[in-house]
């Protein structure tokens, strides 16, 4: 497939194979904060929930409001269950699955993540 | 085991459906292949709350369904978007518009009613519709986005409900009713007339006594206006009819069954039709001779037919129902129950009318005056749930049963209608048969501590919805009774309430939340804890609140110090002390608002907010305004809002003092402040109050010889006024106890309790607070002046270190490895401002955003 975008396209999704791609260094993140990543037109809620490089990424979209802020929203956990809560109307979402734990029906896309040399990359 | 035998149920609404979950529950989905037709695109959804879908609740959230596959999971089969169009009764067999042929053993019909549209001439014209499904609303919703006026013809409950959308669409709205008065069918001429003041104040033009006789098209065909029989007219581009349902009962009719003579399937107390092999219920089935337009009748018929096909040792019987209603639109309480009207042979009415208060209230009582047969409530509908189960329990009445709904009057005490006056066996919900047992069961067996788990738990409330405030009232009751502290724990990681949590923050100097959570909590935290402890620390130390330790505490608005909209943009709101703005300040809040192409409004605080601001703009907006002298107006913390003013004696002819000057150093020295609500105030120049500060959390007010210090006032939901806290006060001495009173707020309350709520639950009122601030009873006056110092003293304008300080700074970006913008936020254009694009606006760019 040919993979040359016109600029236009750039935030399309574009439907190639899934690759690492660097998006910030560890530092940048505040813990027990998200931040959102931008890879290849999908926006990405990267979520650093304590002070190590445990990470968790997940769709910023959220889809009760229809708007992208997932990564804005406070970080805790539920019962043992590490979350983010839309800052919209307040949902949780389990960081690991994205499962919502408001509501069974939604789900949230999760992507790899991982810390290389102290380089956040994600598979998307 | 597959079994042979087919039930199928024609028609997937409410009733249908909650047929299908009692069958499932009475296992007759082993003894049975359950099969059902559903002609509307989607399975069930809830009918009742069928306006909600304009106020922003999706098809999503209005589905009936516990489990998207909770068809499948209980093996019923679906025929989705498939309408049965034939019964052959002699073969026993179904035939469905898509083709399929399908035999039945039994057959359950659950078709519901459809809107009646009056054979008025013209009532095919573009433009008119009907109000029943997700489909409907869809059409009106897009017509009506082409109009500026619509009509609702029929002022029934659904009438009424219809307008009040079109109302919320920003249409000019009339009701055309052939009545004399609204809601005929539940209300009497006493009601009505309030009811039509109630409606028309909320902006909905009510015209009553009118027969359309004719709806004039223009030449597209689309609709131009109504002709009424005196031969006036109405212009309207939109027309709803809302003039009563009619059964389908089409397929029964052609198959021969026994009909009303006005339509419905005959049906005996076991919802059996003429042929036993076939049942009909809700909406379609006429029992000696009535129909039924509610849900709770409809799901008690449900009930009915699953016990006579399961052979339920104890069969429910169907007998009839009390009709009863609660009309759900906001500002407008209307209740009405059993015998409204008084029809039983020898009843008393006691009624009691007050025009000023738009409050009427009506009992119809049984002839011994001992029981109740009915009511009508409107204006104040507030005791529905009680009466109600007054007359469906025979509850005696006290012996002057008009006390139930005479006010109370001072220093009078309420006659008793409390839970406690009610049987067990009294049904709370009707929707769902739900007793107060029940209901009792569920919390103290089942420990369900809260209203939500009683409704999954029991079912109760999560059908017309009515039923909801007298379970609040039972699960209070009873949690008291056995001796249940309400625990007042801000979550689950912190077993304390604010107020504790404020001690101990003070007690220990914890300066973080690490901190605070290691010493006294558990985890990680959550949404709750976070906002509360970062306000509790912000309120004793002061903070900047996007310190890399306070930042991952603070909800959005102060995380972003500005408030989040429904698009993600924000909106900014610089700080006008007293409402007072130079014509300097004017230009430049439009030259930075045309700059970035901010839509621009008067708030309801005297100052101006600027909306659509994305996250990254935040910062190079706010260098701008603080260029221009502007600071961080706090509108997005539970924080000081605005001290409104009036002009006061500089230029009022009545004015005693200098309202504007007080007002912005009252608002200067307390911006800034960290509470556990947000605080706002007002000064006025005299008696006439045009500054309303006896709505604010505190206000003050000029007299001849000072000013008069009242607290504890709310605008918003609940509106409660300020009480005199000390008067003639001079401007030092209003300083020292508004000191005084904020810090001792602030320590005291719970999170998000404004002061007026905190009053209403302090022990001993208003002579205590008086005590406490201007006796020093409790010897901490010193201390709340020297706590409220600190923060004055330590005051920054949270902007400005904000956009100077590089760390703090680089959190506002949309993308951490990106410069660009966030291309879900597109604006359109309206009355010449910029406003967040709807979706289907931008339906086009979200399909390629949103992941799937
Ligand atoms: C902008 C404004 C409406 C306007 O266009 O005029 C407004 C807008 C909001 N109000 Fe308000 N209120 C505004 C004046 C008021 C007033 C009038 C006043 O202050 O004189 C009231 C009634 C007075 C009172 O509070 O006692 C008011 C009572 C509320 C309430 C109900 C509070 C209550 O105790 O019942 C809420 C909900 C809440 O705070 O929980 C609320 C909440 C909100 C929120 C924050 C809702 C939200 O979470 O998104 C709105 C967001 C503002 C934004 O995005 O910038 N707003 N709100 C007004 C901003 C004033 C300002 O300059 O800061
Ligand atoms: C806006 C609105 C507000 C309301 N508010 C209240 C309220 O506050 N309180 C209250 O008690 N009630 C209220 N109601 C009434 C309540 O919704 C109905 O009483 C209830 O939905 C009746 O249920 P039903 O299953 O009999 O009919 P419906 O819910 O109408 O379901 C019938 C279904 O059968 C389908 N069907 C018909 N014929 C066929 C066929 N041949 N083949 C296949 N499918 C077929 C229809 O498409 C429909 O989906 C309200 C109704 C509306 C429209
Ligand atoms: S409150 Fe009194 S001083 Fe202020 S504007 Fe009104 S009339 Fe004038
Ligand atoms: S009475 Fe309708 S939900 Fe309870």
């Amino acid at each position: 497939m040919n993979t040359a975008t016109a600029p236009a396209e750039a935030f399309n999704a574009v439907a190639t194979a899934a690759i690492w791609t660097t998006v910030c260094t560890l530092d940048d993140l505040i813990p027990r904060t998200g931040a959102c990543a931008l890879v290849r037109g999908k926006q990405i809620a990267v979520v650093r929930p304590n002070d190590s490089d445990q990470l968790y990424a997940l769709s910023n979209y959220d889809p009760f409001s229809k708007a992208f802020v997932i990564s804005r929203g406070i970080v805790g956990d539920k019962g043992g269950i590490p979350k983010i809560t839309s800052p919209i109307y307040k949902q949780g979402f389990d960081l690991r699955s994205g499962q919502c734990l408001d509501d069974p029906t939604v789900k949230l896309p999760t992507y790899p993540v991982r810390v290389v040399n102290g380089q956040v990359e994600l598979l998307a | 085991m597959i079994s042979q035998k087919n039930l199928v149920v024609i028609g997937n609404g409410m009733v249908g459906h909650r047929f299908l979950e009692l069958a499932v529950e009475a296992g007759l989905n082993h003894s049975f292949n359950i099969i059902t037709f559903c002609e509307e695109p989607r399975y069930a959804y809830d009918r009742v709350y069928l306006s909600s879908y304009f106020s922003g609740k999706t098809a999503e959230d209005l589905s009936l369904l516990s489990k998207p596959d909770y068809y499948q999971a209980n093996g019923i089969h679906v025929h989705l978007g498939d309408k049965a169009t034939l019964i052959d009764r002699a073969a026993k067999t179904v035939t469905s518009a898509n083709g399929v042929t399908l035999s039945y053993d039994v057959l359950v019909l659950a078709t519901g009613s459809f809107p009646f549209v009056p054979p008025i001439p013209g009532n095919d014209a573009k433009g008119c519709f009907v109000y029943r499904t997700i489909e409907d609303l869809d059409a009106m919703k897009a017509w009506a986005a082409k109009c500026t006026t619509g009509v609702v013809i029929g002022g029934g409950l659904l009438g009424l409900e219809c307008a009040s959308a079109l109302k919320n669409m920003g249409l000019k709205t009339n009701v055309v009713e052939f009545a004399p008065r609204l809601m005929t069918v539940q209300v009497d001429d006493g009601g009505g007339a309030l009811l039509k003041n109630k409606i028309e104040s909320l902006g909905v033009k009510v015209h009553l006594n009118k027969s359309t006789t004719n709806i004039a098209k223009k030449d597209d065909g689309t609709v131009d206006k109504l002709v009424f029989a005196d031969k006036s007219e109405l212009p309207t581009e939109m027309v709803v009819f809302s003039a009563g349902i009619r059964p389908r009962d089409e397929l029964a009719k052609s198959s021969g069954l026994l009909m009303g003579q006005r339509g419905g399937v005959v049906v005996d107390d076991n919802c059996r039709t003429s042929d036993p092999a076939i049942f009909a219920i809700g909406e379609v089935a006429l029992h000696q001779n009535r129909i039924y337009g509610l849900v709770a009748p409809g799901y008690h018929m449900a009930k009915v037919a699953v016990d006579a096909i399961g052979g339920a040792p104890k069969p429910a019987t169907f007998t009839g129902f009390h009709m009863s209603t609660k009309l759900k639109l906001m500002g407008v309480d209307v209740g009405s129950f059993g015998d409204a009207f008084a029809a039983t042979p020898g009843s008393h009415v006691v009624a009691f009318t007050d025009s000023k208060n738009e409050v009427y209230k009506k009992l119809v009582l049984s002839p011994d005056r001992k029981t109740l047969l009915g009511g009508i409530l409107v204006g104040d509908a507030s005791t529905y749930g009680s009466l109600h189960q007054f007359m469906l329990n025979k509850v005696a009445l006290p012996p002057n049963p008009e006390d139930l709904i005479l006010p109370v009057r001072d220093g009078g005490k309420p006659v008793g209608m409390g839970p406690e006056h009610l049987p067990d066996a009294a049904t709370i919900c009707s929707c769902h048969n739900v007793t107060k047992g029940t209901i009792c069961d569920a919390i103290t067996q089942q420990k369900c501590m809260e209203v939500g788990a009683i409704k999954s738990c029991t079912k109760a409330g999560t059908g017309c919805g009515s039923c909801v405030t007298l379970m609040k009232d039972i699960l209070k009751y009873e949690l008291k009774r056995a001796g249940v502290e309400v625990k007042n724990h801000v979550c689950e990681h912190f077993p304390y309430s604010r107020q504790e949590l404020y001690s101990l923050v003070r007690l220990h100097s914890h300066k973080t939340f690490e901190a605070l959570i290691a010493a006294h909590g558990t985890g990680l935290g959550c949404e709750i804890c976070k906002p509360t402890v970062g306000s509790i620390l912000a309120s004793a130390w002061n903070d900047h609140i996007l310190e890399k330790k306070h930042a991952p505490l603070q909800d959005t608005n102060d995380r972003f110090l500005a408030n989040i909209q429904r698009d993600g943009t924000y909106s900014v709101i610089p700080r006008v002390a007293g409402g007072e703005i130079t014509p300097d300040q004017l230009i430049a809040l439009g030259v930075v608002a045309k700059k970035y192409n901010l839509y621009s409004k008067i708030t309801g605080g005297q100052r101006v907010d600027l909306f659509g601001a994305r996250v990254e703009q935040l910062p190079f907006i706010w260098e701008e305004l603080i260029a221009a002298g502007f600071e961080s107006g706090h509108a997005y913390g539970k924080a000081l809002r605005t001290v409104k003013s009036c002009v006061g004696s500089t230029w009022c002819r009545f004015g005693v003092q200098d309202a504007v000057g007080l007002a912005i150093t009252v608002e200067n020295r307390y911006k800034g402040l960290r509470s556990p609500h947000k605080l706002k105030s007002a000064v006025s120049g005299c008696a006439r109050e045009c500054a309303e500060a006896q709505s604010k959390d505190f206000g003050i007010i000029a007299t001849d010889k000072g000013y008069n210090l009242y607290v504890c006032g709310n605008g918003g939901m609940k509106p409660q006024h300020a009480q005199l806290l000390a008067a003639d006060l001079s401007e030092a001495e209003v300083i020292k106890y508004t000191d005084r009173f904020l810090m001792f707020y602030v320590r005291t309350a719970d999170r998000l309790e404004r002061t007026a709520w905190w009053f209403n639950k302090l022990d001993g009122g208003m002579d205590y607070l008086k005590d406490v601030i201007l006796n020093d009873k409790l010897d901490i006056c010193a201390e709340l002046e020297r706590e409220m110092q600190h923060v004055v003293d330590t005051y920054q304008d949270e902007w400005k270190t904000a956009v100077n300080d590089p760390q703090k700074r680089k959190q506002f970006r949309a993308f951490i490895n990106s410069d660009a913008a966030d291309p879900s936020v597109v604006m359109a254009s309206e009355r010449g401002q910029p406003r967040p694009a709807t979706w289907d606006e931008k339906v086009e760019i979200m399909s390629t955003l949103v992941p799937t």
